[in-house]
């Protein structure tokens, strides 16, 4: 117990507290400006019943849903697999070009990402216009949703290219050719010799991507939630209700509802997880 | 042993609850003795406006470095004193560093003298933020010779309940922008008036007929924030006879006839008439990208402040970089805005405007505040408003300056003469900006496309949930 006091101490410190906090947080009506900032009330579960009942909520909470179906659950996790399985039997030359490359996608900082994202869709002067011919297109405001899911999957696809790499490694060559020699296709071949091994990574690598992206606020600096809040996600959304409207005890409200979502998310996938070592 | 850390943090957050205020106690102490201080032989200052050298505001922020700051830490030190003075730059948006800023001042720091605007005077204050200037450093902030030279409105935009809480920069006005050269292009005459909201439909009916022109840009949506409410619905509003805030009966607009005509006005514009840009009122840069259109001319009319003319389109390449419009004054025309009719207007107004200014105020907490007194006189005093100025125009809250200066720009001097008199300023009410963010949100659905009485029904909505329902008028 001794040795694992510094550990829960930084824990209460870093986690629990901040936790509390926001809890005590999301029972006050507590501005940023006017007399709320200087005494906040109390309103007990109000700001929890006003989210609840907001559309702007909810639509935020679909709009997250798709954003992490769309960008990391299917886009990062099957375009990091389809690289790692074709990389693995490709030259080296070619596994270190596209590895550097898909990396550099991961390691840029945010900022500087979303710099040159949008000089590529300034519907301007952006090269994606100039690349298809189509002058004057605003990719960010006719397609918010579609263009923060194209962003995110080229942001964080890397990730699960190299977690994909490393998994496919462990999986014997002699299963590959056997399975070969006995004519089974590619597909099959994925269903009943390649996942029953990687099972636990796959798992591993969505539960890892899919708290990133839920949490990711990236997207703000792309499209500010806009063009009326078709691109607001959840993170967004406490931003602009907290910091841009000023209302801290509703955005922390919010923030606490995230918090069970991730925790609900997380034990999902961790029971799956279980299950199969089981 | 490992339950006992977060035991002790849950007892303290119930503590909390039960006690209520935790996070209120910091600014429950207030501004303390005004001649703290006053005798220390070394003091620092810190200035913070949204200004940078070589971006946004450049002229200010130059002013404040290489001119404001030497000249009084020089003037200090000939009374003894020794006094240092920083500055901190910034070149963002106005809403971002309004957040920057009321969060700095929420964490208990914040720099000692900043720029509040007349509006967030009220809610600033009730947060603790500012407090009365005579509380602040004494008496003296009521018998300081500068306020002479202040115009009554321009005082009152500045204070609250007959207390001053800063001392005033300017006064800006609003006017409607055209392009003459456009104008003429589409049969309409180089010195336009238009005396109805009908007059401008009209006036951008026939501008629509030129190619690769947008006629009309009346801000509107959320990204543009303030830009939306000022430049467009609160003059617009005053237009249809209606202040936003009653401040003798206590209560907002709500879902009101005047509210309905603004927004019925705003859907014939973008969606019935189409003679704006729905997108400009989406993009995050929409209103930066308004500028760039009407300083090339692809954009007809734009109602805006007289900042468009100082700082946007002005000839000199160094103030206005990409914007400027070296053919500025025989190109761009301006025209007062027009009521809904005649006679519609506020106090039975042909003609409306809406005013906005701040002034520099000094941090409550500021360790130094006698020294703080010094230094905000000393960049109001008649030398500096006119250093910070350089070679521009701009309305100043000093007359003898603005008497000196306006001459030079017959622009300037038209919105002093003609716009000041019938303007109407912001409400000094703490929820105006909450309101402000309602009305960006409504504005934003019309041009989105939402029928106009859906779009009212939820702003009242939004108010009343707000202020309550006592202090919301609908009709």
């Amino acid at each position: 117990m001794l040795f694992v006091a510094p550990a829960l101490a930084l824990i209460a410190a870093f986690l629990v507290f901040p936790a509390l906090w926001t809890l005590y947080l999301g029972v006050l009506k507590y501005d940023l400006a006017g007399s709320n900032a200087a005494a906040p009330q109390f309103v007990g579960l109000g700001n929890y019943r006003d989210a609840l009942t907001d559309p702007r909520f909810a639509n935020s909470l679909l709009l997250t849903v798709a954003f992490v179906g769309l960008s990391a659950v299917l886009g990062q996790n099957v375009l990091g697999f389809l690289l790692a399985a074709v990389l693995r039997d490709a030259a080296s030359w070619v596994r270190g070009v596209v590895n550097a490359v898909v990396l550099l996608a991961w390691i840029l900082p945010g900022t500087v990402v979303v710099f040159l994202w949008q000089a590529l869709l300034d519907r301007g002067g952006g090269t994606l216009n100039a690349l298809l011919g189509t002058p004057g297109a605003a990719w960010t405001l006719d397609h918010p949703l579609a263009t923060i899911v194209a962003f995110n999957i080229w942001r964080g696809t890397a990730f699960s290219m190299l977690l994909y790499s490393a998994a496919l490694g462990a999986v014997p060559r002699s299963q590959l050719e056997t399975a070969r020699t006995y004519g089974a296709g590619p597909l099959r071949t994925l269903r009943d010799v390649v996942l029953p091994h990687i099972r636990g990574h796959v798992l591993t690598n969505t539960l890892l991507i899919t708290l990133w992206t839920f949490n990711d606020f990236a997207p703000y600096m792309l499209t500010g939630g806009g063009p009326d809040h078709r691109s607001e996600t959840l993170p967004v959304y406490v931003y602009r209700t907290s910091i841009e409207g000023g209302a801290l005890g509703y955005g922390s409200a919010i923030s606490l509802i995230m918090l069970i979502v991730n925790l609900a998310i997380a034990l999902f996938y961790l029971r799956l997880l279980r299950r199969r070592s089981a | 042993m490992g339950s006992r850390p977060v035991a002790t943090v849950g007892a303290l957050a119930v503590a909390c609850l039960v006690l209520g205020g935790c996070v209120s106690a910091k600014h429950a102490a207030g501004a303390g003795d005004p001649q703290r201080n006053a005798d220390a032989k070394h003091a620092t200052l810190t200035i913070s406006t949204n200004a940078i050298s070589g971006g946004k505001n450049a002229q200010e922020a130059d002013w404040i470095t290489k001119e404001l700051i030497p000249a009084f830490e020089k003037a200090e030190k000939a009374k003894g004193r020794n006094v240092t003075v920083n500055y901190q730059a910034n070149g963002i948006d106005d809403a971002k560093y309004g957040e920057k800023l009321e969060l700095s001042l929420k964490a208990g720091g914040g720099p000692d003298l900043f720029v509040v605007g007349g509006d967030s005077i009220a809610t600033y204050a009730a947060a603790g933020y500012i407090a009365p200037l005579d509380k602040v450093v004494g008496g003296e902030a009521n018998s300081w010779t500068g306020w002479k030279q202040v115009d009554a409105a321009v005082k009152k935009n500045v204070s609250m309940n007959g207390r001053y809480y800063a001392v005033p920069n300017g006064v800006d006005g609003r006017v409607l922008y055209y392009n003459k050269k456009l104008f003429v292009k589409a049969g309409l005459p180089a010195d336009w008036q238009p005396t109805s909201w009908a007059d401008i439909l009209a006036a951008g009916r026939k501008l629509a007929t030129l190619s690769g022109v947008t006629p009309i840009q009346i801000n509107a949506g959320t990204p543009m924030a303030e830009a939306t409410t000022m430049q467009g619905f609160l003059p617009l509003l005053a237009g249809a006879g209606a202040e936003i805030y009653d401040a003798k009966a206590k209560k907002y607009q709500g879902d009101t006839k005047a509210v309905r005509d603004v927004l019925s006005f705003y859907r014939t514009l973008y969606r019935g008439a189409k003679l704006g840009d729905p997108r400009l009122q989406q993009d995050p840069n929409g209103r930066d990208e308004s500028f760039t259109e009407f300083s090339q001319g692809k954009l007809g009319i734009i109602g805006e402040s007289d900042y468009l003319w100082r700082s946007v389109v002005c000839p000199t390449k160094s103030v206005c970089n990409a914007t400027a419009m070296p053919d500025r004054n025989s190109t761009v025309g301006y025209a007062m805005i027009p009521a809904e009719r005649p006679g519609s207007g506020v106090g039975g107004q042909d003609f409306v405007s809406m005013s906005g200014g701040g002034g520099f105020t000094i941090n409550p907490h500021t360790k130094y505040p006698q020294q703080a007194w010094d230094l905000l006189t000393f960049m109001r005093s008649a030398t500096q408003i006119k250093a910070q100025l350089g070679s521009t125009v701009q309305i100043t809250a000093n007359k003898q300056v603005n008497d000196e200066i306006l001459a030079r720009d017959p622009a300037l001097k038209f919105i002093a003469d003609k716009v000041i008199p019938i303007t109407r300023f912001r409400p000094s009410e703490e929820h105006y900006t909450s309101v402000g963010a309602l009305i960006e949100e409504a504005t934003g659905q019309v041009v989105a496309g939402k029928p106009v009485d859906e779009v009212a029904k939820a702003y009242q909505q939004g108010v009343v949930k707000l202020v309550g329902a006592d202090h919301v008028s609908s009709n």
